[in-house]
């Protein structure tokens, strides 16, 4: 690899610390990467170039002052990354991808950015999303229309479509997306770059713009699992701010992966639910295929059942959406967000603010939330399905007494094209249904490349782990990855 | 799930949507697709199952009783759409 | 209105009140985030992204809140949840940032009180259905601009008790006595200032009429906007023959949100909040369950201060003093306080509860706003009442004398010793001076002398009042009584 944004972290990583290269070359290289590439892509609603550079130059001292990796440097510091706009960025507008916060501007940072400043790490700007993280497409975002590199009539996958092709487009080393039902896991599967979704709690969502809160989670993505570690250990951890984030001790997942990571023992379990109807047969092919090779790499296969699959979008559907139509009542012209119709009274001003700000998806699960907790239904729907949750949490807490780790394809389908379900959004929230249920039970999981189907297009591996068991995710990918060579296809920006 | 276009005006009103009439058509149609799809919940007999409403196993954290923010009345309406001095301002309230 | 009265009167209705009581509990920070909960300050300046409801942020439950909602549980012989939770109360109003409120719904933390109150020397009893924590709503001002309400955010987030009665409250004298010992609970605790004027205490009562001996209960109007003790008891008392009124007319009541106006004397309804109140309660998926275990209540109750009932019977233990006395005397705890900070200054506490209770409170209630007793204003201390008596029991001074030198204490704030050293008011116990007016007052008055010595022994009194004012009320009145009997019947 002779090109500096080809690098995966853990190499640049490692070049900056041997003084090989200095983060400001890096940033550099990404950024003339971002401006030949982004015509086509479209992964960046902002790129904060004057800021990077600042930070790279930041970096390159804190770098020279030490020579060596010490108490001032991280894994991190020096390496351009993107985050989802999502993320309150102090003094960084941040929109959601929504008209209705186009000219937000936040006063603090989000917790995880906090942190990723203080390790010194890059931002090079700030990443298209479907709007308040409503999609699995990228198309719902108000702002513009981001592309598969793979093939460019392709969706990206949503809702974190930028972070994603950020990472894919090498226009950064590394992002970070936000997964609610699949958001981090179902991009990374449609563009060949590896993503985790951690264990409800591991990472705090404090100045993480909220869709469904008891399901969102932060992660990173990567080209590879070892760079995604890097990035997820840096921001896990307990969080004052957070009263969900869970107190326990975040290990070093890159250290501990190591360079030999292996299988040996380990019991990955396949259930049965996730290989039926409607699965590409080339996405089948390819994650059998993985799962081959982990078997081969000393793991043992076992089938187990996770039978509530079935009722795992309708749950997310009434959850959710329950949650957002709460969650979003903040967007009301007040305080910050865009303002329409005062001249005619409050009522018009919070009916107009919000009928103009938001987009149609966004309404249509205002809607839905509003009526499943509305009088009179909310027994029917709301109360009913946090009891499905808790048989969807069991189905995994009894198949995780026989194994350790599950695997699955992480979508029936390869990316689809641009436009083909945006009429239809039922049929769209049917994407995330192998993604889904891991959200409804606090799960991690994460989601890296096992191949590419007859036209090209990249195929997730999904794996699923027990509750705040990353490491074993972590370690069982790297396993995989070096194993095979998927990681290192690089997207060729094709229309 | 029969849901009417009146039902949906209502539940417009509770979520301040000023919808217009093609939208209000729209998503009777979109949103009763949906609660027919989700319906299907009824299948499952949950009358002896814990809902779950979180899925972190712990009991809420706490902060101890210390003023540690405010002060800053300049960043609280630095985003207002209209302001008054440090105030926030609304259309008349009617009560 | 007067059929409707009398028949009320006349007992064909019973009236039907519930309370919810809403309580500022005095942290110093508010419920959910780090900013002040003080009282008056600048637009906005108790604000910060949580409070305001910035997008993204979180909320962290300030343990003070509930310590002292724990100690709200005790005093009310409360059932104390282990497990409670939270949930959000959805609805827009400018003055609600978030678009809903954190409260407690279906597990609230504490449930089955009950308070005893004094009304007119009889004890009732109430049962609490419920107490639970939530946050407050912010504060719009309407006045400043003819098309334009401004918004101040200080109040958001402030953490509140909202301590809900069963309906077994039966006039607005009741709930308003209800809702003082209610205020004496919550001072005594230390949990809240109670103060009725700047908000920090209110309520909104839920008032319904049914025909006497009825068993279900009538549709109710919930009255909000109740600020004062009077505004309980007028609004109350408005609301009973509105209703009465309708029934009697062969009308329904309307089950509705009424706001009462303290300006015109009415209770009118809320027509913009009619429309559908559908709050869609569902669990805060941001904080956590809420678990108060046995070890944190037996700390809080090892911690309880004293309580009025229990201040009361010591009272009449203790000081010997009657029960009407020691509940005047307990109702506040800042009287009951100012009484026992007398009492250690001078031992008797007798005297003192009798000076109290009728010229102290006197004075306090003047400079008190309605309906408060004003310790703070009072122009001197407890020792100082405490040296007036002391004064009066050493014979420095008489009785009749220490009025004077009350008023006196209450015009200037002086010490008493150094008033009745000034204006010279020391009591004549000089047997010689009291002697030589005696004498100029037989002296003077022979003909009386005369009439008195042929048995007209009624003339006595006559004597003593003259030696008195000759003396200008200073003299001993025993020894005045001796002298004048040596001299008259020696
Ligand atoms: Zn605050």
């Amino acid at each position: 690899m002779s090109r500096l944004d080809e690098l995966s972290i853990e190499e640049a990583s490692r070049r900056l610390a041997s003084r090989e290269i200095s983060s400001r070359e890096l940033t550099e290289a990404c950024l003339a990467r971002i401006e030949v590439t982004e015509p086509k892509v479209g992964s960046f609603l902002e790129v904060t170039a004057q800021l990077a550079r600042q930070q790279a130059d930041d970096a390159d001292r804190r770098l020279a002052a030490t020579g060596t990796r010490t108490s001032d440097t991280t894994a991190l510091t020096g390496i351009p990354i993107a985050l989802k706009d999502i993320f309150l960025t102090k003094d960084v507008r941040t929109t959601c991808a929504s008209r209705i916060l186009e000219n937000f501007i936040p006063t603090f940072d989000a917790t995880v950015v906090a942190r990723l400043r203080r390790a010194g790490a890059v931002l090079l700007g700030k990443l298209n999303m479907d709007e308040f993280a409503m999609g699995s497409s990228c198309e719902n975002s108000a702002m513009q229309l981001t592309r598969n590199p793979w093939k460019l009539d392709r969706v990206p996958g949503g809702s974190s479509g930028g972070s994603a092709t950020c990472v894919a487009a090498h226009q950064a080393l590394g992002s970070f997306g936000t997964d609610t039902g699949g958001s981090i896991r179902l991009p990374a599967a449609f563009c060949g770059v590896a993503g985790i979704k951690p264990t409800y709690g591991r990472v705090s969502r404090y100045g993480v713009i909220a869709f469904a809160s008891s399901l969102d989670q932060v992660g990173p993505m990567a080209s590879t699992t070892r760079g995604a570690a890097l990035l997820l250990q840096t921001v896990a951890g307990k969080d004052p701010l957070d009263s969900t984030s869970i107190d326990a001790p975040v290990p070093d997942y890159a250290g501990a992966i190591g360079t030999a990571p292996t299988v040996k023992g380990l019991r990955i379990g396949i259930p049965r639910e996730y290989f039926v109807e409607g699965l590409d047969a080339d996405v089948e092919a390819a994650v059998r295929a993985a799962i081959g090779k982990l078997q081969d790499l000393g793991a043992t296969i076992v089938e187990v059942t996770l039978p509530h699959t079935e009722y795992a979008v309708a749950t997310y559907y009434i959850v959710a959406t329950a949650e957002a139509s709460s969650n979003l009542g903040r967007y009301d012209g007040v305080r910050y967000g865009r303002r329409r119709g005062e001249e005619q009274g409050l009522r018009d001003m919070y009916g107009e603010s919000r009928e103009q700000g938001f987009g149609a998806e966004v309404k249509r699960r205002i809607m839905l939330g509003t009526y499943v907790l509305s009088a009179g239904y909310y027994d029917a729907y709301y109360s009913k399905a946090m009891r499905v949750r808790t048989l969807i949490r069991r189905d995994f807490e009894q198949a995780f007494e026989r194994c350790d780790v599950i695997a699955t394809p992480t979508a029936p389908a390869t990316a689809f094209e641009i436009g083909s379900r945006t009429d239809d959004p039922l049929k769209m929230y049917l994407s995330d249904i192998l993604t889904i249920s891991v959200n409804l039970a606090g799960l991690p999981g994460m989601s890296i490349p096992c191949g590419l189907d007859s036209a090209g297009l990249p195929i997730g591996l999904q794996l699923i782990g027990k509750p705040l068991d990353e490491l074993t995710l972590l370690r069982t990918a790297a396993a995989y990855e070096d194993s095979c060579h998927w990681h290192r296809v690089s997207a060729e920006l094709k229309p | 799930m029969p849901l009417d276009e009146n039902e949906i005006r209502r539940v417009a009103v509770l979520a301040r949507l000023h919808l217009g009439e093609d939208e209000v058509a729209r998503l009777t149609g979109d949103l009763g697709r949906i609660l027919g799809f989700v319906g299907k919940l009824a299948e499952l007999d949950t009358s002896d199952i814990e809902p779950t409403s979180h899925v972190v196993a712990m009991s809420t954290p706490y902060r101890e009783d210390e003023v540690t923010t405010g002060g800053d009345p300049d960043s609280a309406i630095t985003n207002a759409p209209r302001r008054d001095g440090h105030y926030f301002v609304v259309p008349r309230i009617i009560e | 209105m007067s059929a409707a009265r009398s028949y009320y009167q006349e007992g064909g209705f019973e009236t039907v009140i519930g309370l919810e009581v809403h309580c500022q509990l005095a942290t110093a920070s508010k419920l959910f985030c780090g900013c002040s909960a003080a009282f008056g300050a600048g637009a906005n300046e108790h604000t910060c992204p949580v409070c305001l409801a910035m997008p993204g942020v979180l909320p962290v439950l300030n343990r003070c809140a509930v310590d002292y909602a724990i100690r709200a549980a005790l005093a009310t012989d409360s059932t104390i949840n282990t497990n409670s939770r939270w949930a959000r109360k959805n609805y827009f109003y400018p003055d609600l940032p978030k678009a809903y409120q954190i409260t407690q719904y279906e597990q609230p933390y504490c449930e089955h009180g009950r308070v005893t109150f004094d009304l007119d020397g009889t004890e009732h009893t109430v049962r609490l259905t419920r107490i639970h924590m939530e946050e407050d709503a912010g504060k719009s001002v309407h006045d400043a601009h003819a098309s334009w309400s401004l918004v101040d955010l200080n109040r958001a987030g402030v953490p509140l008790l909202e301590i809900v009665s069963e309906p077994e409250l039966r006039s607005g004298a009741e709930a308003s006595a209800y809702m003082r010992k209610m205020r004496s609970l919550v001072r005594y605790l230390g949990i809240s200032d109670g103060n009725m004027n700047e908000g920090s205490m209110r309520c909104d009562a839920n008032v319904s009429l049914r025909k006497r001996g009825a068993t279900t209960l009538g549709t109710r109007a919930e009255i909000k906007n109740l600020n004062s003790f009077r505004s309980i008891e007028r609004a109350i008392a408005y609301e009973i023959e509105r209703q009465a009124e309708i029934l009697l007319g062969g009308g329904a009541i309307v089950q509705e949100t009424r706001l009462w106006d303290a300006d015109r004397g009415v209770t009118r309804s809320m027509r913009s909040k009619e429309e559908a109140h559908d709050y869609r309660y569902f669990p805060e998926p941001d904080l956590l369950p809420l678990v108060i275990d046995d070890a944190w209540i037996e700390r809080a109750r090892s911690e309880l201060p004293e309580l009025p009932d229990a201040r009361r019977g010591r009272f009449v233990t203790s000081y010997g003093l009657s029960g009407y006395d020691s509940g005047v005397l307990t109702a506040s705890k800042e009287l009951a306080d100012w009484f026992e900070a007398a009492v250690a200054a001078h031992d008797n506490p007798k005297a003192l509860a009798n000076w109290i209770t009728s010229e102290v409170l006197r004075i306090a209630n003047e400079s008190g706003a309605e309906g408060e007793t004003d310790f703070s204003q009072l122009p001197f201390a407890p020792e100082h009442l405490a040296a007036l008596v002391r004064l009066i029991d050493d014979g420095t001074i008489s009785g009749k004398i220490a009025k004077t030198v009350f008023s006196k204490m209450v015009e200037s704030g002086d010490d008493p010793a150094a008033i009745v050293a000034r204006e010279g008011l020391v009591q004549v116990t000089d047997e010689g001076a009291i002697t030589a007016i005696v004498d100029s007052v037989v002296a003077a008055n022979t003909a009386k002398v005369a009439e008195y010595k042929s048995g007209k022994d009624k003339l006595f009194g006559f004597f003593v009042g003259q030696v008195m004012k000759e003396s200008q009320g200073k003299a001993n009145p025993a020894s005045v009584n001796r002298l004048l009997k040596e001299r008259l019947d020696g």
